[in-house]
């Protein structure tokens, strides 16, 4: 049913309006702020309209570095956010579609427990394990590496399960035609389960990717040398000061750039979403 | 080119249900057989146990000469094609059709070949680019088939393939495997739930219930000469009018020729016709009109029997009898009718229903 009624439009567009004002306009303050000078955003009264300093505070943070307790330029924390939030999400896509993969066609003596085991890691987030976790890949001697980084976050049962909910959606006389078809299992994985679950992989990848990136604890416990830390910690250093006016402006800039991966992983996967919803049937 | 023997084929599942006891038939080279059922009768786990996606407890399943008990179905040189279709969603046509082939490593023109051969065959040509979600359900089940076809398999399983179609479209493709199939002469099994669909299909009928074949024949032997009441009842529509025989005792000519151990007298809708006069040896039934269908060529009166008394301890379906006249003409609901049978007409089976008794 199609009504026009211009009247609860317009409620309509005032009431998302001003969602979105709320939630963009301290976006917009940090972009204004990372475009004065340091002096201007410390003393509290920041214009609302873009200063003239962006272009000099973007270079500046991008491949100078900020105070002496941050030396390194946003560039590498940008390549340490990206290789780790990469790896985390898609090697969890990995492990994950794999695990599914066995839990759902293969009969094999303990698969209920396995399956369990793998859900109750859904009760233990990093934070609750940190300590033995971060044991364990200290005693790897993978502190201060993308692989101490990665590794531990990938374990988790939600990508598992993810998987797990869509192969059972999966007709059984599909496997069964490729059976006689001759297809193996790894073939049946590789030309017919995997292609069916490229919206899924998707999904996964938008939420693990921005998982990854906003990791800020982990990250925070195992990195110790400046070139390894992420952006997140990079905008928290930055603030780090002791006597001296803290810059602000490079923090402002530092969190726009550390905004804009996942926006853009956002925006693009959700062509690929919209498509794959529109064109799957199983 | 193969026959297909099952020899005392079972299966038990693990919780003990035993959910085909004990099986035996053969299909000859080329011939069609359909094996029909109700819902729970085992067909299908029969017809996946020949297929090999159902492992069998016991017995030997042998294609072509060879036992495929421990085969892989890839190997058994079946194709199978299935009620939903499972066609991959995400393959054109023509790769749904050539995956099997591929995994087979056929030579790529080899396949080229045969994928156009049966595209032509099922009119397909048109549509090998597209995927199946563009196609209606008539073309994916012809996909389906030559998905089927193209493996050039020595025996075609189909697996309720017709029942996700609507009336008319199944009746043509009824038609149209029944055609291919003869064209290219191999062996098929059909599981179906339909028994029109198994009459008109089948070189031979298999009649399965509760994991066990009721009876085995070409589909007119069966209809005229149905082994047990379950047969009798199953296979026909409307189907057989069956009665104790102590309720029809009365009515029927001749009585003292009926057999001692006859407990079930049933007589077709087809056989009865109105007249007053009982043939020599027939049965002659008084009913009042409850119901009438019109179909048509014909029609079907419901009746209820008025010849037996309020207190004879008859179940209600046995005192109702179903009479088919030719054409349109019928009776007035609530009026009284006659309905006559002759003697050659007249099945007898035993009082459990298992067994068929000469008349």
């Amino acid at each position: 049913m199609v009504e026009h009624r211009p009247l609860r439009d317009l409620v309509a567009y005032l009431v998302l309006s001003l969602g979105v004002v709320i939630f963009a306009f301290p976006v917009y303050v940090a972009f204004v702020a990372s475009t004065y000078d340091a002096a201007t955003v410390v003393s509290g009264n920041l214009p609302l309209v873009p200063g003239g300093r962006m272009l000099e505070n973007y270079y500046r943070a991008v491949f100078v570095g900020g105070s002496r307790f941050m030396n390194q330029p946003v560039g590498v924390l940008l390549a340490n956010s990206f290789i780790t939030a990469i790896g985390i999400a898609l090697g969890k896509i990995f492990i994950s579609i794999l695990s599914a993969f066995a839990i759902v066609y293969f009969r094999f003596p303990f698969r209920k427990t396995a399956f369990w085991i793998i859900f109750i890691t859904l009760m233990l987030p990093v934070e609750v394990r940190i300590y033995p976790t971060y044991k364990i890949v200290a005693d790897l001697r993978m502190l201060d590496t993308y692989a101490g980084l990665i590794l531990p976050l990938i374990a988790s049962a939600t990508g598992t399960l993810l998987f797990r909910q869509f192969f059972m959606t999966i007709p059984d006389e599909l496997l069964e035609a490729s059976r006689i078809d001759g297809a193996g299992p790894l073939r049946f994985f590789w030309d017919t389960l995997l292609p069916l679950s490229m919206t899924t992989v998707a999904a996964l990848f938008v939420i693990q990717f921005i998982y990854g990136w906003n990791q800020y604890l982990w990250p925070l416990l195992i990195t110790t040398k400046d070139s390894m830390q992420t952006i997140v910690i990079g905008i928290k250093k930055m603030l780090t000061t002791t006597d001296e006016l803290a810059e602000w402006q490079l923090a402002m800039a530092t969190a726009v750039l550390a905004m804009l991966p996942p926006v853009a992983v956002v925006v693009f996967m959700q062509r690929l979403f919209v498509k794959g919803l529109v064109e799957t049937e199983k | 080119m193969a026959n297909v023997t099952l020899r005392n084929v079972r299966k038990v599942y693990p919780g003990g249900f035993e959910a085909i006891k004990g099986i035996d038939f053969e299909v000859g080279d080329g011939q069609f057989c359909v094996l029909v059922g109700p819902s729970g009768c085992g067909k299908s786990t029969l017809l996946r146990m020949v297929a090999g996606l159902e492992t069998i407890s016991s017995g030997e399943i042998d294609i072509g000469g060879r036992i495929v008990n421990a085969i892989e179905p890839a190997e058994r040189d079946i194709a199978m094609v299935f009620q939903n279709y499972a066609l991959y969603p995400h393959m054109s046509v023509y790769n749904n059709m050539a995956y099997g082939l591929r995994n087979r490593r056929v030579p790529e023109n080899e396949i080229k070949t045969r994928v156009e051969d049966a595209a032509r065959i099922l009119e397909l040509g048109t549509m090998l680019e597209r995927k199946p979600r563009q196609l209606s359900g008539g073309q994916r089940q012809r996909v389906a088939m030559g998905r089927a076809i193209v493996r050039q398999p020595k025996v075609f399983l189909f697996d309720e393939p017709l029942s996700n179609l609507d009336a008319k479209l199944r009746i043509a493709m009824r038609v149209e495997i029944r055609k291919l199939q003869r064209r290219l002469a191999t062996t098929a099994i059909y599981v179906t739930h339909d028994q029109l669909e198994a009459m008109t299909l089948a070189d031979i009928l298999v009649v399965m219930n509760g994991g066990k074949v009721e009876q085995i024949g070409n589909p007119l032997e069966i209809y005229q000469k149905p082994a047990t009441t379950f047969v009798a009842s199953f296979i026909g529509a409307p189907p057989m009018n069956l009665m104790p025989i102590e309720a029809v005792r009365a009515q029927l000519h001749g009585a003292d020729a009926v057999p001692a151990e006859a407990g079930q007298l049933g007589i077709r809708p087809e056989d009865f016709e109105l007249g007053d006069t009982v043939p020599a040896g027939g049965i002659g039934l008084d009913l009042r009109v409850d119901a009438i269908e019109h179909v048509g060529a014909e029609t079907y009166v419901y009746g209820a029997r008025q010849d037996v008394g309020h207190n004879d301890s008859l179940s209600a379906t046995a005192n109702d009898v179903i009479v088919r006249l030719p054409g349109t003409t019928a009776p007035d609901i609530g009026s009284r009718i006659r309905a006559v049978a002759p003697r050659t007409k007249l099945h007898m089976f035993s009082a459990d229903g298992r067994q068929r008794l000469a008349v």
